[in-house]
């Protein structure tokens, strides 16, 4: 690690306005990716800027019977609350699958989203990485990769996006609100936070640079049943090798691609009246396997009508 | 020397158990430290003055040599107080051409500027804070030539070779009858191979160093399983004398094996400080530790059983290749107990190593068995299921009237008993020999069942015993507690010898200054350090009730020393008594000492005394994703004596639930272009989490092993984990049909195997 400076933030303004005056800052909330990133030299911010404790933590009703879900709560305090719990409940589902209780503890809802990828040659700084080091090449395209993208990937950089919770926010149609650095509020849907890697996997989210998630918004619930289900190697603290986000007719794949993947074509093909096996095939017709994460298709392929099941199964239940 | 028949024919307090003390659940001496945060590793301890920081640089190549070093902005980084490698790090003891296992050599570190793996240590930044120490280290730039590297174990196998290990390793090829043609003629034939992969110890502690000076003196704290051997190793190294070094080790986050001789923390914090002359901290990463300190190597083992129709094993082999460092000759001996565990009269055990540019192979808990029962005793389990026979059933059959390959008489072995015990406790009954038959909601359901063995050994051991003027009884002893509960047993030992309250006794270990024992490792520890702490009571006991025969103002005074009895604090003989601590304050107000120490017998070698067990689990595998689930785990052991029913069930479930993460989640992977380990962390190298493990229960059965040592005790520390990861994938197999030999069983090749 090396040394840095230090400041809280008051307020979201002042801490988009602080981000503008300092070369290579970076916001800390929870701190569970950030901080391990900096002990191990692979993120060297020169400044820190605390949002953690902005008054951002509420969940909020909205007018359009949604929720508004503040940046800064934390993950258990998302996953714990009776609306989420009773109306988006593959969010709960989603975000207890990921981390351990004490990450959950402290990870809030806007780092959650920005969290980096576990690839193991971007976590170990001898090896190449593109997003790393732009340019350098990418040490898992050739590597053991097993838990490497099926879907988007590039010759740049095969990583995954290793969040639960987006998996599920993207199956919801929710949106992040944001502050730029010009001190504009802006809104989109979380599905285009997210960018595939290309040729510039080092940047990962259509946020401008400096630009802060204020907050996510969910609509109201879809018709229909939901659930998550994720594939692990352990019960508990450990990435998806595959998961998936059902709500309603909505469907997002998880530890696939370099964003969380929404399986339009999938959802396509059930609208009009494919299996829910003829449904994932449409889709995974567009994935590709680099020789160690083919497992990921057939897994995927079986996961998904097994989920699709399991959340019908919860509609008739709710 | 003693005879085993004279310990099996002497009683001692320990056997008579008097108070009751011995084989009770007591709690852990010093786990009310552990639990309030106040019991120290080696990195915490509290130095004389404040600490300077030194924070090591690994090498990121496989193979080759530092072409240059550029320190000097490192050098000039805040707070940097110096900054070594090998071009200016102070001259130390030389390197051995090959470590032995029992000598302690010299260990440099910063030798040289060859690069024998990647991860080894090439320099260290020591400065006033470890942040400015981490800052430091990040700006030195090390230039490599690298050389062409072999790392690809699966790729090099064909070129290894006997072990150039000692001969009394015993390693090399063994034929007993003709297994050959025994296996050739065998109607029913198993002939598979296995693999399991690389495996580090991950302790909770990783290594890490607290040195400092008075004079030419050096103290230094680390996190060792043994003080008196890396004493004379570090002074070794240091080229200092020994009793100039003291080695402390009171608290240790976890051993495993991988703590047996220290590293490069220990040697740099203790020549820092002597150059800066404050003490110096140095600790490895969590990263540091997965190359930095030994692994178990991978293997590759090939299991060739031949048996008669009613299962009969008529020929019996596991040949097992491993890999080590180029310049050590460690061998992963997962063949060894197969000539201890079943009977067959033509038979095959061997080893083979490659040498590879990997970082240093070595012992991992339960070395040998650990790794060879995940092949054996599924092997046994494909056999059964070809015989139609049950996998009890099997293993019953061909158990050994006596040592199956020297033909010595067992000391004891119950593995029918707890194979036995443990089928009708666990269940077993009702097990569907035909896998896939039970489901559970989404889980396929099956039971799978296994054998464990595990040596017994008995080092050479000292003790000291004082009682003080308030009767209390003090246990010192260059021994270790690596989480075993060591200091417990000596504790129970002492109160039991001495008949006081366990409140009365206190336990000094981990100190190099201390009376020598072997430490802790190979499941000797309890054995060979609580037999010398018996003979130390032993002989205390003689002195206090000499002093109180001798005492004219004793009550006890004129009689026969040789009846004094010794309870609850108490001295008596017959209906005359007082107080311990009346008569040690009163007549040695100074307080009584005594020694004691143990060897191993002259003739213990002409029985067969190992540990045994039976592992039997339960698992659930999901139907859609083969995701595999312990639902029940249950062992039962056989294990002599147990002195600690709390801290010995708590050793032998780790090593089940070690088994568990050993056949679904545990390995590194090694990248070959870059001879290093992928999964570095503890994310990425997957132990066991609670919510992996259902419910597990180990079951000690009594049992004295009176041949084993004075005290009929043996090691449970190793013990658990033998077998219990091969049960787990018997289990798989029984659940659902897939039939994985290669290790760890993750849900991708499960799938493969389903189809």
């Amino acid at each position: 690690m090396r040394p840095f400076t230090y400041e809280r933030a008051t307020d979201a303004q002042a801490a988009v306005k602080a981000m503008a005056e300092h070369p290579n800052a970076k916001f800390l909330a929870g701190g569970t990716n950030l901080l391990d990133l900096m002990k191990l030299e692979i993120e060297h911010p020169a400044h820190l800027i605390d949002v953690g404790r902005l008054p951002l933590a509420a969940i909020e009703d909205t007018a359009e019977g949604g929720l508004r879900i503040g940046a800064m709560t934390t993950n258990s305090h998302v996953a714990a609350d009776a609306r989420i719990r009773s109306r988006y409940r593959v969010l709960t589902q989603a975000i207890v699958a990921g981390g351990s209780g004490q990450l959950r503890n402290k990870a809030t809802t806007g780092g959650n989203l920005l969290q980096r990828t576990r690839c193991a040659y971007f976590y170990d700084t001898a090896k190449p990485c593109n997003k790393r080091h732009p340019g350098s090449g990418c040490g898992a395209l050739e590597g053991l990769n097993r838990n490497s993208a099926i879907f988007g990937a590039s010759d740049a950089c095969i990583a995954t996006h290793p969040s639960d919770m987006a998996v599920a926010l993207v199956a919801l149609d929710a949106s992040v609100e944001t502050l730029t650095p010009w001190g504009e509020g802006r809104r989109f849907p979380v599905a285009e936070l997210h960018r595939l890697p290309g040729e510039t996997p080092q940047i990962e989210t259509r946020l401008a640079p400096g630009e802060l998630i204020t907050a996510v918004v969910l609509p109201r619930p879809p018709q229909g049943g939901q659930v998550y289900r994720k594939v692990r190697d352990r019960a508990s603290y450990a990435a998806g090798l595959a998961s998936v986000a059902v709500a309603g007719g909505n469907l997002a794949l998880g530890a696939v691609a370099h964003r969380p993947w929404r399986a339009d074509k999938a959802e396509a093909a059930l609208k009009s009246g494919a299996s829910p096996g003829e449904a994932i095939a449409a889709e995974l017709a567009g994935a590709a396997q680099n020789g160690r994460n083919g497992f990921k298709i057939n897994l995927v392929a079986r996961l998904v009508p097994a989920a699709l099941e399991e959340a019908r199964a919860n509609g008739r239940d709710a | 020397m003693t005879s085993v028949l004279e310990w099996e024919a002497t009683s001692n307090p320990v056997k008579e158990n008097r108070a009751g003390i011995i084989g009770k659940a007591v709690d852990r001496y010093e786990g009310p430290l552990k639990v309030t945060g106040t019991a120290p590793y080696a990195y915490e301890v509290t130095p004389p003055s404040p600490a300077a920081y030194g924070v090591m640089v690994s090498a990121t190549i496989a193979r080759g040599r530092i072409a240059a070093i550029d320190a000097a902005a490192a050098e000039a980084s805040p707070g940097v107080l110096l900054v070594w490698s090998h071009e200016n790090v102070p001259e130390q003891g030389p390197r051995p051409p090959l470590y032995d296992f029992f000598t302690p050599f010299p260990r440099p570190a910063l030798q040289s500027d060859r690069v024998y793996f990647f991860g080894q240590q090439v320099a260290v930044v020591v400065a006033d804070t470890l942040e400015n120490a981490q800052a430091g280290a990040d700006l030195v730039k090390v230039t490599y030539e690298a050389d062409s590297q072999a790392v690809d174990f699966h790729a090099h196998r064909h070129e290894a070779t006997e072990p150039d290990s000692p001969p009394e390793f015993q390693l090399g090829n063994r034929e007993m009858g003709d297994f050959a043609a025994g296996f050739a003629a065998a109607p029913v034939r198993i002939d598979d191979v296995w693999r399991t992969p690389l495996q580090n110890h991950c302790q909770m502690e990783p290594c890490a160093a607290t040195a400092w000076w008075e004079g030419d003196h050096l103290t230094v704290h680390c996190s060792v399983q043994t003080v008196r051997r890396n004493q004379i190793a570090l002074a070794a190294t240091l080229q200092i004398p020994p009793e100039n070094v003291r080695v402390l080790t009171r608290y240790v986050g976890g051993g495993f094996g991988g703590k047996s001789a220290f590293y490069e923390d220990t040697v740099l914090a203790s020549l820092a400080a002597r150059a800066l002359g404050r003490p110096v901290k140095v600790a490895f990463s969590r990263q540091q530790m997965m190359h930095g300190t030994i692994h178990r190597p991978a293997t590759e083992q090939r299991v060739r059983l031949g048996a008669t129709p009613d299962g009969r094993l008529t020929a019996l082999s596991l040949m097992t290749t491993t890999h080590c460092d180029r310049r050590g000759f460690f061998t992963e001996f997962s063949s060894l107990f197969v000539r201890n565990l079943y009977a067959a009269p033509n038979r095959l055990t061997g080893h083979s190593v490659v040498k590879l540019d990997l970082p240093v192979a070595g012992a991992l808990r339960a070395p040998g068995e650990a790794s060879g029962t995940l092949s054996l005793e599924v092997a046994m389990d494909e056999l059964a299921e070809k015989l139609g026979i049950d996998p009890v059933e099997l293993r019953i059959r061909n158990e050994p009237e006596a040592d199956p390959e020297t033909g010595k008489p067992f000391s004891i072995r119950q593995l029918v008993r707890c194979m036995r015990e443990g089928a009708q406790l666990f269940g077993w009954d009702k097990r569907n020999p035909k896998p896939g038959q039970v489901r559970d909601g989404r889980w396929m359901v099956g039971l799978g069942m296994a054998a464990a063995i595990r040596g017994n050994i008995l080092f050479p051991a000292s003790a000291s015993f004082t009682v003080d003027a308030d009767g209390v009884i003090t246990v010192r002893q260059g021994m270790t507690d690596i989480g075993t509960g060591a200091y417990t047993v000596l504790a129970q030992i002492a109160a039991e010898t001495l008949g006081v309250p366990l409140g009365d006794v206190r336990v000094e270990i981990g100190d190099s200054e201390l009376p020598p024992a072997p430490g802790s490792g190979g499941q000797f520890g309890a054995a060979s350090a609580g037999s010398a702490a018996l003979a130390a009571g032993m002989n205390l006991r003689k002195a206090i009730a000499e002093l109180a025969s001798n005492d004219p103002a004793s009550p006890l005074f004129g009689g026969p020393a040789g009846q004094v009895t010794f309870q609850d604090g108490v001295v008596a003989i017959a209906n005359r008594s007082e107080r311990l601590a009346d008569l040690v304050r009163r007549a040695a107000p100074d307080g009584l000492t005594a020694m004691g120490e143990v060897s191993p017998a002259a003739d213990s070698g002409d029985w067969s005394s190992h540990t045994y067990g039976a592992h039997y689990v339960e698992v659930g595998v999901d139907t859609v994703t083969g995701e595999v689930r312990t639902r029940r785990m249950l062992g039962v052991f056989a294990a002599g004596r147990i002195i600690n029913r709390k801290t010995a069930r708590s050793q032998l479930t780790g090593g089940m639930i070690w088994g568990v993460s050993s056949a679904l989640t545990e390995g590194n992977l090694v990248d070959p272009r870059y001879g290093s380990l992928i999964n570095q962390d503890l994310a990425g190298y997957m132990v066991p989490v609670q919510a992996d493990i259902g419910e597990v229960e180990a079951i000690m059965l009594d049992e004295v092993d009176d041949k084993a040592n004075p005290m009929g005790i043996k090691g449970v520390g190793e013990l658990g984990i033998s077998g219990a990861g091969a049960a787990v994938a018997n289990a798989i197999y029984n659940a659902c049909g897939a039939r994985v030999r290669d290790y760890p069983i993750t849900p991708d090749k499960i799938l493969a195997a389903l189809g």
